[in-house]
């Protein structure tokens, strides 16, 4: 038959010689190698006490953005969810009543909010959907957790503490520069 | 019978029918877009001005091209005219202007408001409006009203298209809702609060191009690209009980009546159909809505195309 390419190796099944047959020098061969790599420079790294340089528009674990007032800036307009192409994303949306107004910013807001992180491959295109600047991916790597429940995450975990503000602004590029903050 | 070209296409319609109407006839992306016309609805139309189009020959008698761009939704055709709509650089120029004029006081609150998805004013903006706003000043605001239990009404989403009012007074009996004040203050209302109570009020809402008019029984409930619509029809001694349920899993979300590529309502449902049957049992379904590919409804949707006459069925 005609090779596709030639790469390819004819097989032959010719008769091992002596040296072959006691396969000492295989062995040695082969653990040579192995302690060639003690004294190599290491691929990997002690994870999580040292951690690799990420790019500064790193994709990871999501947040929902606070307005500069405290409020949720999530309308639950849908079109995050509309856009995910893995369909991780679902919420419910409520009517902000009165005396709510420091705690959320539209009339509607999210109730419900919840990312399948086990579903998630972090495209970023939620983030790019948000009309109101709410979403974004952070430079956080999504922590293991035993069951698969535990990777549905509600507003408990993505909305942002108030004492604890994350910088999205590496990931506004599009915003002009006098008008990031 | 009169000949009409329309971006070069030639038809001839009765007298009297409107370019509108005949650009209808012909169909495709040559019908000019209308904010006001509801074909239902007697006198509606003239009001949006995003549906004017260019004559470039009066007609057969008189060739001469009409000065100014016309309203094509209450302009009825002559013999021999020739209009131009798309292919005219000059609509297209009016049309975005009159986009842009429109958007003036429009809140843009789209992720908020549940029209959103099926909104007129968004394809319109989409397909003819600049994607920024020339305007500097504050947008008129009012606060919501309550038209009754089921009806919310949100003045400043309203584009004065009077499509309400018209409803109002030919499909309900009694007119209990009208236009206030004049211009740039002029204000839907109905006549201090009073509560629409009647069964056909609910059909403010379907003729409603953008989402003045709401359903509070919908409201924040869902968004329209997530609810699935079904064709459904049951036994109603008001209405024709044909209707579209917008459905979640086996939950009514929503009843609207069924509406043709223009947005117009085939027929107007009553009042119970609409707000007080939103169980499944209520309805006979008769199978999934047919929706426009290229609508963010069909988003996300992948439905199977049924031939509509399968050996299968034939035999049985």
């Amino acid at each position: 038959m005609q090779p596709l390419t030639n790469r390819s190796k004819l097989v032959v099944q010719k008769e091992m010689t002596f040296m072959e047959r006691i396969y000492l020098p295989a062995i040695l061969k082969g653990m040579a190698i192995t302690l060639s790599h003690f004294f190599k420079k290491k691929n990997t790294v002690q994870y999580p006490e040292v951690q690799r340089p990420i790019a500064p528009v790193y994709r990871g674990k999501h947040v929902l953005k606070r307005d500069e007032q405290g409020r949720e800036r999530c309308t639950a307009c849908g079109l995050c969810a509309v856009a995910c192409p893995a369909e991780a994303i679902t919420m419910v949306a409520a009517e902000r009543t009165k005396g709510e107004e420091n705690l959320y910013r539209e009339e509607k807001y999210a109730a419900v909010y919840e990312i399948n992180q086990l579903r998630c491959i972090f495209c970023g295109l939620c983030e790019e959907a948000c009309p109101k600047e709410a979403i974004f991916l952070t430079d956080v790597i999504t922590p293991v957790e035993t069951t698969r429940k535990e990777f549905v995450y509600g507003k408990d975990k993505l909305v942002e503490p108030l004492n604890q503000r994350i910088d999205v602004s590496k990931r506004q590029s599009w915003r002009m520069p006098e008008q990031q903050s | 019978m009169a000949k009409v070209t329309i971006d070069g296409h030639t038809i001839e319609v009765p007298d009297g029918t409107t370019i509108l109407n005949a650009a209808r006839m012909i169909g495709g992306n040559i019908v000019p877009p209308a904010m006001c016309y509801y074909s239902p609805l007697k006198g509606s139309g003239g009001k949006c001005r995003t549906c004017l189009v260019e004559v470039s020959k009066g007609s057969e008698k008189d060739p001469r091209p009409m000065p100014k761009l016309v309203a094509s939704c209450s302009t009825p055709v002559m013999d021999g005219m020739e209009v131009k709509n798309t292919s005219s650089p000059r609509t297209l120029e009016a049309r975005k202007g009159v986009v842009e004029f429109l958007l003036i006081n429009h809140p843009l609150d789209c992720p908020v408001c549940d029209q959103a998805g099926e909104c007129h004013l968004q394809d319109l903006a989409f397909e003819h409006g600049a994607a920024k706003t020339r305007y500097e000043f504050d947008r008129r605001t009012f606060d919501k009203i309550d038209i009754g239990p089921y009806i919310k009404l949100h003045m400043t989403r309203c584009i004065l298209c009077y499509r309400c009012v018209y409803t109002a007074d030919q499909i309900t009996g009694s007119r209990m809702h009208g236009v206030m004040k004049r211009g740039d203050a002029s204000e839907i209302s109905t006549y201090i609060e009073k509560a629409i109570d009647n069964d056909f009020s609910g059909n403010v809402i379907d003729v409603c191009p953008v989402g003045a008019l709401t359903d509070k029984t919908f409201r924040f409930k869902s968004r329209v690209w997530y609810t699935k619509p079904l064709d459904a029809h049951r036994e109603c001694d008001k209405c024709c009980g044909k209707a579209v349920l917008w459905n979640v899993g086996d939950e009514i979300y929503r009843v609207t009546a069924r509406k043709d590529q223009y947005g117009e309502a085939e027929e107007f449902i009553c009042n119970t159909c609409r707000f007080e049957k939103k169980s499944m049992s209520d309805w006979i379904v008769e199978g999934p809505r047919k929706i426009d590919r290229h609508s963010v409804i069909s988003a996300n949707k992948y439905f199977e195309p049924v031939p509509e006459h399968t050996p299968l069925l034939n035999k049985a």
